[in-house]
């Protein structure tokens, strides 16, 4: 068994070779897929940006399909489940419980991924239904069978990161309790076992009624159902990229939390309370109580509110005083000035938190209230906030990852890195703009997943929606190409380092 | 010293909550019923039937007489009939789909409710600007969808 482990120069972490590898293989084929839901972004918001509106009905449909389930399902949980394997084996010092259910749970994944991609490339005019599939619109029995054999792998890969810490515990290859950072881990694996179950039950019988094996099923019940895989899911984003932020803190500035305690308890809030707090999709639907949509996204949402600022006061003061320990003490702001910000992967985490608290947060908080989200519901408003929380937010921090996984997995010098300086800034600034423009232009009332604003392909009462719209959306428009830029060459920086990085 | 304040503000929000739910009259409607498609379409073809005072671009114009049951009904891709308002009369409004999902968004105010097959949303409204109103449909609903929009008229 020793052979199977290298032991890290930098970290000093026993590393199990088995899990690396599954490491290296999931995130690379997380960078795919924000290749590919990447191109997708560029020319669906070319076709928003209604001065150029690039595409057709039918193509743009076809490619927002594309990119919502590329970007939010792909490349997010991919890259997740590359962290799950990252802190349960090589940061506990562990060994990956079965390296073959890994695979397995990778081989399930990317078929899932593989087969949705193709069958809505394929038919379109079918399939391209959204990430949401609200039944009754009825695509192929392939494209819901994809979803479940995605959501299946991932689940396995969960089941494999408990097994694993079992094994840590029961091994003692830790000492104390888990890391901070493992424990985030935990939280989005815990979060990611209930979502995937209620994936399961809004999608398994939508399959089923696809191949005319089961009658029809209720759309708000089905609308309820899915909300609580699809917003609860967002929330595994939530608590990875925090367990993230935590990690960065301290590879970047040898920051740590200041209270353990104050910072583990804000991840149990998002347990407790974060997934019965995605009802608030539901707040302008009929059939519904106001009591209950009172409970869900008022007070249940608050206390999951409450854990994220705790965590936005706990991250940035774990790097506040790890750099004021480095000497930086005069004035208020002197660390904050002599801050690694040449290093992109610090300058990724500042934007991540800036981003996902200020443009995707308060929005969040907003929308989420009973009576202002009459005014946000389903207006491109809602596409905005979740740019600043999932396209903003977590992206940038697992980019501002990967240039440590390059370096200590991967075992390569990471290439270009006068680039790499400016990367998160060109990603996190034009995503930001294609935030503030969605949010501003949902104000004045344009809908989310809308192919024709200016002609309404050609329907008797088209009308002109106010000119300041448009201005939003251009801003939109200009920012998506700054992010592509940014997105471009956070790809081409991994790409390249993983062919012609210098081995380490 | 903050802290308590933080605290005495965030008690004031909580009480806020359902307070505001109670008396600030912003709310989301609480009335539905469940329904067929075939009976709510019966349901609408009586309204037209009843209340119609013309045709614009082959939809009917309806003017219903103020402070009563409204209908309006969604399916792949428009919107029926077109509502001939009073303005500052209080109407009761069913809204539903025949089809699958849609979403009622009305321009330029951006108020906006589901439209859920099954379902008979029914929301009691009081236009309070004269002008014209267009519906257009939020929730993607199939290859049509950018083409559904429908009028509301408010006298």
């Amino acid at each position: 068994m020793a052979e199977e482990f290298r032991t890290c120069p930098v970290t000093g972490f026993k590393v199990h070779l088995p899990a690396e590898k599954l490491i290296k293989v999931n995130g690379v084929t997380a960078v795919v897929a924000i290749l590919i839901g990447g191109i997708m972004a560029l020319l669906v918001a070319m076709t928003r940006w209604e001065t150029i509106h690039l595409l057709s009905p039918l193509d743009y449909y076809k490619f927002l399909t594309l990119h919502g389930w590329n970007m939010l399902g792909y490349w997010i949980i991919f890259f997740e489940v590359a962290i799950l394997y990252f802190t349960a084996a090589v940061m506990l010092n562990c060994r990956l419980a079965s390296p073959k259910v890994g695979w397995l749970a990778y081989i399930l994944m990317l078929s899932g991924a593989l087969i949705t991609n193709i069958t809505v490339l394929m038919n379109p005019a079918k399939n391209a239904i959204m990430f949401t599939s609200y039944v009754p619109l009825k695509a192929d029995p392939l494209y819901y069978l994809g979803v479940i054999l995605f959501a299946v792998g991932a689940l396995t890969a969960v089941l494999l990161f408990f097994a694993t810490l079992h094994i840590a515990r029961k091994e003692k290859t830790y000492k104390g309790s888990l890391p901070l950072v493992v424990f985030g881990a935990l939280t989005a694996a815990i979060l990611a076992f209930g979502t995937l179950f209620f994936g399961a039950v809004a999608l398994v019988p939508t399959f089923t009624w696809s191949m005319d094996l089961t009658p029809t099923w209720d759309a708000l019940v089905y609308r309820i159902i899915f909300w609580a895989f699809a917003h609860s899911s967002q929330q595994i984003n939530v608590s990875a990229m925090i367990a993230v932020w935590y990690l960065l803190a301290f590879l970047t500035v040898g920051g740590t939390t200041i209270n353990e305690k104050f910072s583990r308890l804000a991840f149990l809030l998002y347990i407790l309370f974060i997934n019965i707090a995605s009802a608030h999709h539901i707040l302008v639907d009929p059939g519904v109580t106001p009591a209950w949509k009172i409970w869900n996204t008022s007070y249940a949402m608050y206390a999951a509110v409450l854990a994220s600022m705790m965590h936005a006061f706990a991250v940035p003061g774990a790097i506040e005083v790890a750099l004021r320990k480095k000497g930086y003490t005069r004035g208020l702001f002197e660390w904050l000035w002599k801050a690694p910000w040449k290093n992109p992967a610090f300058s990724a985490l500042i934007l991540s938190i800036i981003t996902f608290g200020f443009l995707g947060g308060i929005t969040g908080v907003l929308a989420g209230t009973e009576q202002l989200n009459i005014r946000f519901h389903n207006t491109l408003a809602i596409t905005g906030h979740f740019h600043g929380t999932v396209a903003a937010g977590t992206t940038l921090a697992f980019m501002g990852l990967t240039y440590y996984v390059l370096p200590l997995i991967f075992r390569r010098e990471v290439v270009g890195q006068k680039y790499a300086v400016y990367q998160p800034w060109l990603f996190g600034i034009g995503v930001s703009l294609v935030a503030i423009g969605m949010m501003a232009s949902g104000l004045y009332g344009v809908p989310r997943r809308h192919a024709d604003l200016t002609g309404f392909g050609g329907a008797g009462f088209a009308f002109d929606y106010d000119p300041t719209a448009f201005l939003w959306l251009s801003i939109m428009g200009l920012g998506a190409l700054l992010a592509a830029v940014g997105g471009a060459l956070y790809v081409l920086i991994a790409v390249g380092t993983l062919l012609k990085g210098k081995k380490l | 010293m903050w802290f308590s304040i933080a605290i005495v503000w965030a008690l004031v929000m909580f009480i806020m909550m359902p307070l505001w739910h109670v008396y600030g009259k912003q709310n989301p409607s609480t009335e539905t019923y469940k329904v067929t498609p075939a009976d709510f379409q019966k349901d609408v073809d009586a309204f037209i039937a009843k209340y119609k005072v013309g045709e614009e671009k082959g939809v009917p114009v309806v003017a219903p007489p103020p402070g009563s049951d409204i209908y309006l009904l969604a399916k792949q891709w428009s919107w029926s009939p077109v509502l001939k308002l009073k303005k500052g009369v209080t109407y009761r409004l069913h809204l539903s789909s025949i089809d699958v999902l849609h979403g009622f968004s009305l321009y330029p105010l951006s108020i906006n409710f589901m439209v859920i097959p099954d379902y008979e949303y029914v929301l009691t409204i009081t236009p309070t600007q004269a002008g014209e109103y267009y519906v257009v449909c939020n929730e993607y609903c199939g290859l049509g969808h950018q083409q559904m929009v429908g009028k509301i008229i408010v006298e």
